[in-house]
């Protein structure tokens, strides 16, 4: 029998998730406060600013890529329930900021480029792992139990498919703007990024941990059914 | 591995071939459904080709096609493993997982390589494009694209050999992550395709991409294989 819900698992507290959406919700009124502040690009203008947005929810991207490996690596060699529960919950954020990434970029794009989407080596790649993330996510709703290894493997093939999406710029031609673009951005620009990046990551938290705490209390949930069903069949 | 890993590698890989050499029930369906793929582009796309795209869409619709068919060889060389549950057999067997792995990899790839053979062939004559100009590069490009693609499908393949609704997730799980496969392959053919510039400078760097990709992913399926069979 695969245990879901170990009964030992720490009840959820709602303390933690609250001090999370505090900071976040402080951090995300002073980035907004400081992108409005900050200094307008001289050929691009305000569609410049959608940068604060797309940059960080791509890191966000990437980073739930590399939880999402990591907690399937812990569960694939390791065993571990929380593991998968991590790798899961992850997996969502991924889909939910790929999202953000995959909206806001063409945005730009249209009025850089003068098209919404570019077949370069980074939009494509960043669309894969986009692709990979919900192919987890589809695997663990709609396999069953036999297919969370398999989405585990799916996990760690996009783990591989990461650095492809960082470094493409050096590896292939791209006209996508390349990764020192944020060392020359003015004072205030720099500003503001950062804090975005700050906002958006306490973001990421403050979900990671609403979603981590839904997943443990339904495995806490199920483990009750096993062992409400195993007291039954006991009297009977 | 030493070499009785690699005799197991063999049998292994000889079984399923055996089996198909005697049933040819893969080869046939596979064929014909290959065979369809092509002629259903073919039609769909009838005098719309643009002369100067001709190269670029008969390689795309080789690796479209190599692709979808693909995931029947993938489908049907795992599921006779689940037929008497001769998996279990082979699982509890002396016999180590990463060559079981490498067994089904060499049999899928060669049933996939026999049926690409008669695509390149039909693409040629449906879209008019040079498909054996250059044929040690076409073999080239073929065997490392369709090992790409089978080293991840058999770990995927496996792992959903109890899955519910098992065929219509394989494809659905398997094509982003073979994508990069893809994208290589058919970008390498479509150069070799070109009979007016046939330029063999991007041929090669995509056949080094391929190769890359191929020993990443044949790592990551070494490794993967048997935690993934392994549970449940």
């Amino acid at each position: 029998m695969t245990n879901i819900g170990s009964p030992t698992d720490t009840p959820f507290k709602s303390t933690r998730l609250l001090v999370a959406a505090g900071i976040t919700f402080v951090l995300l009124v002073l980035a907004c406060l400081a992108i409005a502040d900050a200094p307008l690009e001289k050929v691009m203008g305000v569609v410049q600013k959608i940068f604060y947005f797309h940059v960080p929810c791509a890191w966000l991207l990437l980073l739930s890529t590399f939880v999402c490996a990591g907690g399937s690596l812990s569960y694939l060699f390791g065993g571990s329930e929380r593991g998968d529960r991590i790798a899961l919950s992850a997996a969502e954020l991924g889909v939910l900021f790929g999202l953000c990434v995959l909206v806001s970029g063409p945005l730009w794009a249209r009025a850089a480029w003068g098209v919404y989407w570019q077949w370069e080596a980074r939009l494509t790649s960043s669309l894969l792992l986009w692709l990979m993330l919900i192919a987890y996510v589809l695997a663990r709703r709609y396999g069953g139990s036999s297919a969370r290894r398999l989405a585990a493997a799916i996990a760690l093939f996009a783990a591989v498919d990461v650095p492809l999406v960082y470094f493409s710029v050096r590896f292939f031609r791209s006209i996508h703007p390349n990764n020192t673009v944020v060392a020359t951005l003015v004072p205030g620009m720099r500003a503001a990024f950062w804090l975005s990046l700050l906002a958006f990551t306490a973001l990421w938290i403050t979900l990671f941990i609403a979603r981590m705490a839904a997943e443990n209390a339904q495995g806490r949930l199920v483990d009750l059914e096993l062992r409400l069903d195993q007291a039954e069949e006991t009297r009977s | 591995m030493n070499v009785s890993f690699w005799r197991y590698t063999m049998l292994i890989a000889g079984k399923d071939l055996r089996i198909e050499g005697r049933s040819r029930e893969v080869l046939y369906t596979m064929g014909f459904s290959a065979a369809l793929v092509v002629l259903v582009f073919s039609f769909a796309m009838a005098n719309a080709t643009d002369p100067a795209q001709g190269p670029i869409t008969a390689a795309g619709v080789l690796w479209a096609a190599t692709l979808f068919t693909g995931t029947v060889a993938l489908s049907r060389v795992l599921d006779r493993e689940r037929e008497n549950e001769s998996i279990r057999s082979l699982l509890l067997s002396p016999v180590p997982r990463a060559a079981i792995y490498l067994g089904k990899l060499i049999a899928t790839a060669i049933l996939m390589l026999m049926v690409e053979v008669l695509l390149a062939v039909l693409v040629g004559v449906l879209f008019s494009a040079a498909a054996f100009a250059h044929p040690i590069w076409l073999v080239t490009i073929l065997v490392l694209g369709t090992l790409g693609f089978a080293s991840c499908g058999v770990v995927f393949s496996a792992a959903l050999l109890r899955a519910r609704s098992r065929d219509a997730l394989l494809g659905a799980l398997l094509f982003p992550i073979v994508i990069p496969v893809l994208l290589a392959a058919s970008r390498a053919t479509a150069c070799l395709f070109d009979p007016l510039a046939p330029d063999l400078e991007p041929v090669g760097f995509w056949t080094r991409f391929l190769l890359a990709t191929d020993v990443i992913y044949i790592s990551l399926g070494l490794w993967l294989f048997e935690p993934v069979v392994a549970g449940d």
